[in-house]
């Protein structure tokens, strides 16, 4: 009897082992998803921004980049890109920008999440300089541009013609005061837990 | 074993302690597997109660009966209840009472851990159930509980229903643990892998995948938990989160979920089909085999629940061709069936219709899933009734059917009597029809194009609406048939011999009938 209590303690307690390792995996699928849509661009996820070190600028084809903003949820503030569609030659540099304006009476701080679709074009759109992600205070009735740098990879594959870039602008007042260190400029869309 | 063959010698009498206390403190196998399974149709008449509202606000086009927001509840706590509470528990029921008898063991392995495993449903069910008479009202988000509608947009109870989550996945987990710890180490001497009965077999693979999965919904409703109350941004864009996230996760555990519900099942037919067929199962290793491929493959093919979130080509193609590989496990045993009946001297009774059922509606079932894989051809089905169609044709005539064959083919060795065959007969043409009214019209319906969890309708879709509704009621009340039968089992009736039906295979028809409280307190001979 002794020894099948101990093969059942055994057991068991492999079995909750096996039941905490799980519990662990369903939050390592939180980062795992991460790396995997900045592998393989799922979700417009790729961030891609920085001195851009691809091939240099070809005049062998030109796409359409399209520039899209939106207001999550009850974000009050007036945000739209400057030219809402850019023709740009692969490898070639180009400078635009998102203007917001806030119209309340109250300060404020916006971020903006960008995302790119097709997903399989994320790879390719590089943005050199870009706002996404930082926080953006504007006081009342403020209005500011951000710019915006990028490049489009000549390796990008011959049937994306076009390119849609879009921002979605976020409300975060109320967290940007409790909780500031959260969200520093660095940081890739990741929470810090 | 020489400590209980001793107690026996004492306490030759000894049986139930008496009174409410028997069940409370219960720590036999065959109690607790009686709970599990009054529990389980409990909760089977909560939900069907539920469908029946959802079904009556659609018998008709336009808003009659129930607002648009208790409708979305009343979907929601319907699969709620019907996956958590009926079908898993039931299941888990049917393994407490014949599990350790089916392999000669005197009890399960850990029967403490047993009594705990089931009490804790009831005060889950309670808290789940308390949300509905709450501000703000139940959980209104789906069965899936996708974010931000479970986040951002769910009603204030949500902790509560994340909390009975928690509650179930516990439950579920112990329920597992021992089942694994009976089937591993309390064999009688002889019973080797290979000569388990396939019941006991497709629970064993069954929960390791409950210790698989259980656990990643416990983290990801931990993970909501923590969107609501806590400030962190896992399912939040604006945080930097994402709420395809939370369908990644939640199908990883929802799809092998599904396999959770079906595969005892499959146990269970696997049993019934021989005895009435007169012959052995056709193919017994490969039927082991099949099901454990299934279990494995149910791990690469979540993705196939979220054809049209936008994904990279190559994803949507692994993902349905990875979903389309599971049809042929599936057909392996399907076709073991039909060969095992096949030149079979088969008879009809209740438990056997409902085995022939449950193989017919289930492949059914099956092929629509097979449309739902074609990944371009998603496109159209993708939520609409073409799914409630198809998932209600598993779980249904396949998950429940299953079950209820297998109480009425284990009745008689439970309470020592034959059921009334007339009126098990009666409840099975009634559910058979009453399913199939209520459940095949909604094809057709989907296909046409009307949405899932949705209180109106357009009015072409008119006639068969009605046609479902109809249905419904009749496979709803059909089950206090049901009720009636069991009931008038347990008080009496013809009395039943060990071997229950025309020499049926297992040692479960060793034993006399009723079972007695304690069995194989000494290993039984295997041969």
């Amino acid at each position: 009897m002794n020894t099948l209590e101990q093969k059942n303690r055994t057991t068991l307690i492999k079995l909750i082992g096996g039941s905490v390792l799980m519990f662990g995996f369903g939050f390592a699928l939180v980062p795992l998803y991460d790396v995997f849509c900045e592998v393989t661009g799922l979700n417009g996820k790729v961030t891609n921004t920085g001195p851009y070190q691809g091939k240099a600028a070809t005049n062998e084809r030109t796409i359409s980049v399209q520039l899209l903003a939106t207001n999550n949820a009850s974000m009050p503030w007036a945000f739209q890109p400057e030219q809402p569609v850019i023709k740009v030659a692969l490898g070639e540099s180009r400078h635009t920008a998102y203007v917001a304006f806030n119209p309340t009476q109250e300060h404020m701080i916006g971020q903006a999440v960008p995302s790119v679709s097709p997903s399989e074009a994320a790879q390719y759109l590089h943005k050199v300089n870009c706002f996404c992600f930082e926080r953006q205070p504007l006081d009342s009735l403020e209005s500011r541009k951000m710019p915006l740098l990028f490049v489009v990879d000549p390796e990008l594959p011959d049937h994306i013609r076009t390119i849609t870039l879009s921002y979605t602008l976020f409300d975060i007042t109320p967290r940007a005061t409790n909780a500031s260190h959260r969200y520093t400029t660095d940081t890739i869309g990741r929470n810090t837990l | 074993m020489a400590t209980l063959s001793s107690t026996d010698s004492i306490a030759p009498h000894h049986g139930p302690a008496r009174g409410l206390s028997r069940w409370l403190f219960t720590t036999n196998h065959k109690d607790i597997g009686t709970l599990y399974l009054w529990f389980s149709f409990l909760m089977l008449l909560t939900g069907g109660c539920m469908a029946l509202m959802i079904r009556a606000e659609l018998f008709q086009p336009g808003l009659q009966l129930i607002e648009p927001n208790f409708f979305n509840q009343m979907t929601t706590m319907h699969g709620l209840i019907m996956v958590f509470g009926a079908v898993m528990p039931a299941f888990v029921g049917l393994a407490n009472w014949m599990l350790p008898i089916m392999i000669g063991a005197p009890d399960m392995a850990l029967p403490r851990m047993n009594n705990w495993s089931f009490w804790i449903l009831p005060f889950a069910f309670s808290m789940l159930l308390s949300t509905l008479f709450m501000e703000g009202g139940g959980p209104n988000f789906g069965w899936t509980f996708y974010a931000p509608l479970s986040t951002t947009y769910a009603p204030p109870s949500v902790t509560f229903f994340i909390f009975a989550i928690h509650m179930m996945g516990i439950s579920s987990i112990m329920g597992a643990i021992n089942i694994i710890a009976t089937i591993l180490n309390l064999r009688a001497p002889g019973m080797t892998m290979m000569k388990l009965p396939l019941f006991v077999w497709t629970w064993l693979i069954t929960a390791f995948l409950l210790i698989a999965v259980m656990p990643v919904l416990a983290g990801v409703v931990t993970m909501m938990l923590m969107d609501i109350h806590f400030g962190t941004s896992f399912f939040n864009a604006a945080g930097g989160g994402d709420p395809v996230l939370f369908q990644h996760i939640f199908w990883f555990f929802g799809h092998p979920e599904v396999y959770i519900m079906i595969l005892p099942a499959f146990g269970i037919i696997s049993e019934i089909l021989p005895t009435f067929a007169r012959k052995p199962l056709f193919g017994y290793a490969s039927m082991v085999y099949a099901t454990a491929s299934i279990a494995l493959l149910s791990f690469i093919v979540w993705v196939h629940h979220m054809f049209t979130v936008g994904l990279p080509l190559a994803g949507e193609l692994f993902f349905m061709y990875a979903t389309m590989l599971i049809a042929v496990p599936t057909g392996v045993k399907v076709f073991n069936w039909v060969a095992t009946m096949f030149h079979g001297s088969m008879t009809f009774e209740t438990p056997m219709l409902f085995a022939i059922a449950f193989v017919v509606l289930f492949t059914i079932g099956g092929f629509s899933g097979l449309m739902l894989a074609i990944a371009p051809a998603d496109f159209q089905y993708h939520d609409t009734y073409f799914v409630v169609a198809h998932f209600h044709y598993v779980l249904v005539p396949g998950a429940v059917f299953a079950i209820i064959a297998g109480v009425y083919y284990w009745l008689p060795k439970w309470t020592g009597h034959y059921y009334d065959e007339k009126l098990g007969k009666l409840h099975f043409w009634c559910s058979f029809i009453g399913v199939n009214l209520t459940f095949f019209p909604m094809h057709f319906i989907g296909l046409a194009g009307m949405p899932r969890r949705i209180p109106d309708y357009a009015l072409q879709f008119a006639d068969f609406n009605m046609i479902a509704s109809i249905g419904a009621f009749i496979f709803g009340f059909s089950q206090l048939i049901f009720l009636t039968v069991v009931i008038k089992t347990i008080r009496g009736g013809l009395q039943a011999p060990p071997a229950v039906w025309d020499e049926p295979k297992g040692l479960e028809w060793t034993i006399p009938s009723p079972a007695p409280y304690h069995t194989f307190s000494t290993p039984p001979e295997i041969k």
